[in-house]
């Protein structure tokens, strides 16, 4: 078990790489009830607070749509990442990182408060997460046959609401799957349910290698509020049009861009044994040329695998130290695996 | 948590085994203590045959997905043989961290009496595993993130 945030959570529960081959080759069980929720009745003044709050453009959704994406300061450094489910007249959802939960909602309080958006958070609620290619084959003995079928219709970042259970086919391991939110005091009914479904449960550990492997980023290492989404590999969360709408950050992220944007934010995977981690420098010859901001051995792979922030002229290869030890390394653009969704 | 902790074999508090072979060679590897709190090993980093190390020295690495611990020397000596299947093979040390998994053997004139026997060693690994707050250590290696 590890400290998180505050929570104890268990790093693996026996191995960690045998969880993340799981969850690649079948299906694995996150218990991801440290995540922060947070509930917006009124859509009408929500709209325009989240129109304010986030880089994503929140008219990019609809009823049961989930969007990606950064709340940035004025700056535009990332406060969180996160994401908004659209529950129609219902409101919407917010899930955001746990480690952040005390900053986040101090911004958010004194915005919403002036947008008139009513929130509450809830802490009544826990997250449970199925991925991987079995996931929805294994919610079969689990869910009734209407729930089922409504889930199986809905797409990639798309949510079922059936009152009990909030179903959204996201996720932070690069396959298929569902992350369920439920009342705390249903989820260790459901939690065995799914085990018993042959669902294998797994912990911290296969979360980071997964997410690493799908490329998407981890908050506080990838990127920080002195980091635009821009040199974050987040660009694409960023909605510039409609141009007359002012989001927060949004003038230092146009300043940055027509100055030009200094930093790329690409893979690397080592050529020889070995493993990465984060903040180790990377050169090309003898210029230093960046630093990882996150990195892992790959179970998929079985080679070294980072995330880098590197020079705008950053070639196809590099090198990054390691004790002191340069290894050769090529760079990539993420996903260092191919996603099926 | 049960790990094994062999009778015959010397400790260091660091968690590292010997073993006395013949010859003045001494074998040294992890514990089961260590390896089951590291978790699956991905990668080994092995001294150099002929190296000149010192008891307490790091003259080991070994990685597992989360973290990188050093192993050190028990005693002063001479690294004579290295473990190259760890190479490959990084999960022998999970697997059999007493045999197969062993790291590398030391030349030394040292002697074994001057680590802890495996009622000390255990004291040590029981009180580790009661205080999970020590950070960085093998015993207990640091979130990366």
């Amino acid at each position: 078990m590890v400290d998180f945030g505050g929570w104890d959570m268990p790093l693996h529960y026996g191995s960690q790489l045998m969880e993340h081959h799981q969850v690649r080759n079948a299906a694995g069980l996150f218990d991801v009830s440290h995540m922060t929720v947070v509930d917006f009745a009124d859509p009408a003044p929500t709209r325009a607070l989240l129109c304010y709050l986030l880089a994503n453009d929140i008219a990019r959704l609809y009823p049961g749509k989930a969007l990606y994406s950064c709340m940035l300061n004025e700056i535009g450094g990332v406060i969180d990442d996160l994401i908004v489910y659209d529950r129609g007249e219902a409101g919407y959802r917010l899930v955001l990182n746990a480690a952040t939960r005390d900053k986040d909602l101090a911004w958010i309080t004194p915005l919403a408060e002036r947008f008139g958006a009513v929130w509450r958070e809830r802490e009544d609620l826990a997250m449970l997460a199925v991925q991987g290619p079995q996931a929805l084959t294994r919610l079969e003995s689990v869910l009734d046959a209407a729930t089922l079928a409504a889930v199986r219709a809905s797409r990639r970042f798309h949510a079922v609401d059936t009152g009990a259970l909030f179903i959204a086919r996201t996720g932070y391991t690069g396959e298929d799957g569902v992350e369920i939110l439920l009342t705390a005091a249903n989820a260790p009914a459901l939690w065995d349910r799914l085990l018993e479904a042959g669902v294998a449960p797994c912990g911290l550990g296969a979360r980071d290698t997964l997410r690493l492997e799908a490329g998407m980023n981890l908050y506080g290492s990838d990127m920080d509020e002195t980091t635009t989404p821009l040199v974050s590999g987040l660009g694409w969360t960023v909605a510039w049009q409609p141009t007359e709408r002012e989001f927060i950050g949004r003038a230092a992220l146009d300043r940055q861009r027509i100055a030009g944007i200094p930093q790329i934010f690409v893979g690397l995977v080592l050529n020889e044994r070995g493993v990465l981690r984060g903040h180790q420098t990377v050169y090309d010859g003898d210029r230093e040329i960046g630093q990882t901001t996150s990195g892992t051995f790959s179970p998929t792979l079985e080679r070294g695998i980072a995330l880098a922030r590197l020079a705008a002229d950053a070639g196809d290869r590099c090198e990054v130290e390691v004790r002191g030890k340069r290894l050769s390394a090529l760079v990539v653009k993420p996903p260092f695996i191919p996603r099926p969704l | 948590m049960s790990s094994i902790i062999l009778p015959e074999l010397r400790y260091a508090e660091s968690h590292e085994w010997a073993r006395a072979e013949d010859g003045g060679i001494v074998t040294v590897g992890i514990t089961d203590h260590a390896q089951h709190l590291l978790g699956d090993l991905v990668f080994v980093e092995i001294p150099e045959v002929g190296r000149v190390v010192t008891a307490a020295e790091s003259c080991a690495v070994v990685e597992s997905v989360k973290a990188a611990s050093d192993v050190y020397s028990p005693l002063d000596g001479v690294v004579v043989e290295v473990n190259e299947a760890l190479a490959d093979s990084p999960e022998l040390i999970n697997q059999d961290p007493y045999g197969e998994g062993w790291i590398f053997r030391l030349k030394t004139n040292a002697s074994l009496d001057e680590l802890l026997d495996a009622a000390a060693y255990q004291a040590i690994a029981l009180a580790d595993e009661e205080d999970e707050d020590v950070e960085g250590s093998l015993s207990n290696p640091k979130l990366v993130d």
